[in-house]
């Protein structure tokens, strides 16, 4: 077991430096220059702007400008921003409203995929089936800014149950509505997923020696067919975590949520390559973090994985 | 007689098909009795296994079933969830054919016997629950039972598994086990294991078995009355030595004289002894590493050739290296050391274009032809796929190569149309075979060509692999676990065992004669269609310990 996880943070190192690279190269060669984009229209004197590049090493080469920048993650330096402010600043005060709208979507969409994609498995072929798979695809289709206003105009307008914008209201009055319209659009992958696992898995020659032992309905399904249907759907789960936090620019912006997709956005908008390296190589930590721990639940979830 | 422990009148089986009902078993009648086997026996399709799932209300949802079962006087037909969860486990219990998909593989194997006994004997504490189930390991045979408890079923052999499949039926000392093909997925050194523990096993508790299999061997070693079955009908319902003795259907006829048997067949070799080999091999070690790192040998300086016109056998249980070796010939196996030479050229030194004139010479057929077939072609493009890529047939000349291989295979050549699925397993296997020699190879690998078949369809499709190889002369390596087929079939037998060549020889040699212990425990092991001479066997297998 030690080995396993040794393993993966060796794994989960290399994939961070190489995708960490390659995302800092291509901020930093994109097209356009950011220094002299700081003086608008009235162009800033040469000598500022060689005096700004030597300052923010933009003169070095790329690969010494990433080693900089990795030796400064290492302690707790995120970089600066090209108006001087610390780019760890501006993302601490973003996150918590990103992950927590990211964590209610990401409960919302386990809760109830997990349980619709159950029962759709167990009536594999019934009308409630089928009209979850429909209703799901439903949802999916339509795409999040129509959902968005939609449930403002419904949910905020007409029935006044929740704010519209802003999150001054708090978890989890000002993040429900949000985080469900997220959850909508990942419902419908969660749920198949689930379904297909549990219908798979009802079919498995254990699932019948367990009727043949005797065993209630209730146990098969409750304990085996769970926890063996699980484990491909956290596979997936993980990766979608890594998506709805890095993904929510949408919905920031449709709900007015000051959050990490905002900046995000902003930042890209402004060449501010710092901050997009910064918010990007948090995303990444993030995502490859998740993923280690599905696999750690999953590792405990089913000893073959363990065993390998 | 006492009064049967399980009785089943008039049982009728259909299933729904696309709005259709097709019926799967008809008017079945049998009792069974107490410390009684009763084997049912019939080929796929027979309805057998149907038959015994109903008796366990395992049906699935489409399936409709009428008559009576009775256990213990009360009828398993329509009983409620209740009263069958009441039968199941307790009255009458089952294992299955694939004892490592049989259990659940994320919970150890304690769990999986704990839970049965917390289910049906709620009344013991878990101290004695855990004791309960380490008798039932010890019952089975299996080593360390207190160890055991804690492994998970991919750490557990397919006999080991099979073994605990057993321990976990007797659990709740059930009157009926019902063994559907118990042995049929394990090597037969471990059937003899299996066979030997549920033979003292029914001695012991006295349970009535329920044996379904397709095997006569499997029936006569174990049975003491029979049923024959076929399409959904009983055939004959005798005891076990009327139906070897002097069977009275025609179909128990034809079924027993299909069963391919040790010593029957009487040949001259065909081969060419002054020919060059057409396959070599010298020498030959085969290393794969697992993700660790570490080398595991699959085949061990393994040395042997093949002529024109010559079959030789490759014979061994599962992970004795019989197929890496056909891999190997072909060039999809790591050869890690040594040499293989066909048509004298040496494969780890022939270049590209050596290689790919050689597997063009080379036919290969596999133990499974469904899987082997692309479903999305028809079958004459199936067998016109190679004509096409290396003598770049077109039109009317490839469909009348396609044509002329079709009826050497004996099927009309009017098939060429069809889908693989239109086909039955020995059909489908017939095609395989057609497109094997369809550029006439110099040599066939034929990986357990049979294995998946009944034994009715195995012996015509033996039968034609014999006529094909009379005609083309090709020299064939035929890898098989069963000696039986090999004696009927085969010139020379190497057999293998962890990859290495314990013992070759002529066929006659080696299987009336083997020196190697190993050979003589495999021949040992097969049991015999022959109740009479098994149990003679079985003797002295016993006064031997």
């Amino acid at each position: 077991m030690t080995r396993y996880i040794g393993r993966r943070f060796i794994e989960l190192a290399i994939v961070f430096i190489g995708v960490t690279f390659i995302i800092y190269a291509m901020v930093f060669t994109l097209p356009g220059d950011p220094i002299a984009a700081l003086g608008g229209d009235r162009p800033l004197p040469e000598n500022v702007q060689a005096q700004l590049r030597a300052e923010y090493h933009l003169d070095e080469p790329v690969w010494l400008q990433y080693l900089r920048y990795i030796g400064g993650l290492f302690t707790g330096d995120l970089g600066t921003t090209f108006d001087g402010r610390p780019v760890g600043d501006r993302m601490a005060a973003r996150w918590p409203i990103t992950i927590t709208l990211a964590l209610t979507a990401f409960a919302i969409e386990v809760v109830v995929g997990v349980i619709l994609g159950l029962v759709s498995g167990l009536r594999n072929g019934g009308i409630l089936d089928r009209t979850l798979l429909i209703g799901t695809i439903l949802a999916t289709s339509v795409p999040v800014f129509v959902l968005g206003v939609s449930a403002q105009l419904v949910f905020g307008l007409q029935l006044g149950w929740f704010p519209i914008a802003g999150a001054g209201a708090g978890w989890p009055t000002a993040y429900l509505l949000p985080a469900t319209v997220i959850a909508l659009f990942g419902l419908a992958s969660v749920t198949r997923l689930m379904r297909g696992s549990v219908v798979d898995t009802l079919r498995s020659d254990f699932v019948r020696t367990l009727t043949a032992k005797g065993m209630p309905r209730r146990n098969v399904v409750g304990v085996h067919v769970m926890r063996n249907s699980v484990t491909p759907v956290l596979t997936f789960l993980a990766i979608d975590l890594g998506y709805l936090l890095g993904g929510t620019v949408v919905i920031e912006a449709i709900f007015n949520l000051p959050g990490i997709g905002a900046l995000l956005f902003d930042a890209i908008r402004t060449h501010e390559g710092p901050t997009v390296v910064g918010v990007a190589t948090a995303l990444i930590l993030i995502f490859l973090m998740t993923s280690v721990v599905v696999d750690l639940i999953n590792s405990l979830l089913d000893p073959r994985i363990r065993h390998e | 007689m006492t009064t049967p422990v399980l009785t089943v009148r008039n049982l009728a089986i259909d299933f729904l098909v696309g709005g259709d009902r097709v019926p799967a078993v008809h008017a079945v009648d049998f009792d069974l009795h107490a410390g009684e086997v009763l084997a049912i026996v019939g080929e796929s399709g027979s309805g057998k296994s149907v038959t015994s799932l109903a008796v366990l209300g395992l049906l699935p949802g489409n399936a409709r079933a009428s008559g009576e079962i009775l256990v213990d006087g009360q009828n398993v037909l329509g009983a409620s969830e209740k009263v069958l969860s009441g039968i199941r486990g307790r009255k009458v219990s089952m294992i299955f054919q694939d004892p490592s998909n049989a259990l659940d593989p994320v919970f150890t194997v304690g769990y999986q016997i704990l839970e049965m006994l917390k289910r049906h004997r709620p009344q013991l504490t878990a101290a004695q629950r855990r004791e309960r189930a380490v008798e039932l390991l010890r019952m089975v045979e299996l080593r360390d039972p207190e160890d055991r408890l804690d492994y998970y079923p991919h750490q557990l052999s397919g006999g080991q598994a099979q073994r605990v499949m057993i321990a976990m039926a007797l659990a709740c000392d059930p009157e009926v086990l019902i063994a559907d093909e118990p042995t049929t997925a394990l090597d037969v050194t471990v059937q003899r294991e299996i066979l030997d523990v549920l033979r003292r096993l029914q001695q012991r508790t006295a349970a009535a078995i329920l044996l379904i299999t397709h095997d006569m061997g499997v029936v006569a070693d174990l049975a003491d009355r029979v049923v024959v079955m076929r399409r959904g009908r009983v055939e004959e319902t005798a005891p076990v030595q009327r139906i070897f003795g002097c069977p009275e259907a025609e179909y128990t006829k034809a079924l027993l004289a299909a069963v391919p048997r040790l010593g029957a067949a009487h040949r001259a070799s065909t081969a060419v002894p002054h020919e060059r080999p057409v396959l070599e091999i010298a020498d030959l070690v085969v290393e794969y590493r697992n993700r660790r790192g570490r080398a595991m040998r699959a085949v061990d300086g393994v040395s042997m050739d093949i002529r024109a016109g010559e079959m030789i056998a490759l014979v061994g249980e599962s992970g004795s290296g019989k197929s890496t070796i056909g891999k190997s010939a072909l060039g999809l196996a790591p050869l890690t050391e040594g040499h293989i030479v066909i048509d004298g050229v040496d494969l780890a030194t022939a270049s590209r274009s050596q290689a790919r004139a050689l597997k063009k010479r080379i036919g290969v057929v596999f133990q499974n032809p469904t899987a082997a077939l692309d479903p999305r072609r028809t079958i004459g493009q199936s067998i016109g796929e190679p004509i096409r890529v290396h003598e770049r047939l077109r039109g009317g000349a490839l469909s009348a190569r396609v044509d002329r291989l079709l009826e050497a295979v004996e099927l009309p050549a009017s098939w060429a149309g069809r889908y693989p699925h239109e086909l039955s397993g020995g059909q489908r296997q017939r095609i395989a075979i057609a497109r094997a020699v369809s550029l006439e190879p110099m040599l066939l690998i034929a990986d357990e060509p049979t294995s998946a078949l009944d034994v009715s369809v195995q012996a015509t499709v033996l039968e034609l692999l014999r006529t094909i190889q009379g005609n083309l002369r090709f020299a064939c390596l035929f890898i098989s676990h069963d000696l039986a087929v090999v004696d009927e079939l085969c010139d020379r037998v190497v057999v293998l065992h962890r990859g290495k060549i314990v013992e070759q020889g002529d066929r006659h040699t080696v299987l009336t004669a083997p020196e190697h212990p190993y050979t003589q425990r495999l021949l040992a092991a097969a049991p015999v269609p022959d109740p009479v001479e098994q149990a003679r066997r079985r003797n002295e297998s016993v006064a031997a310990l």
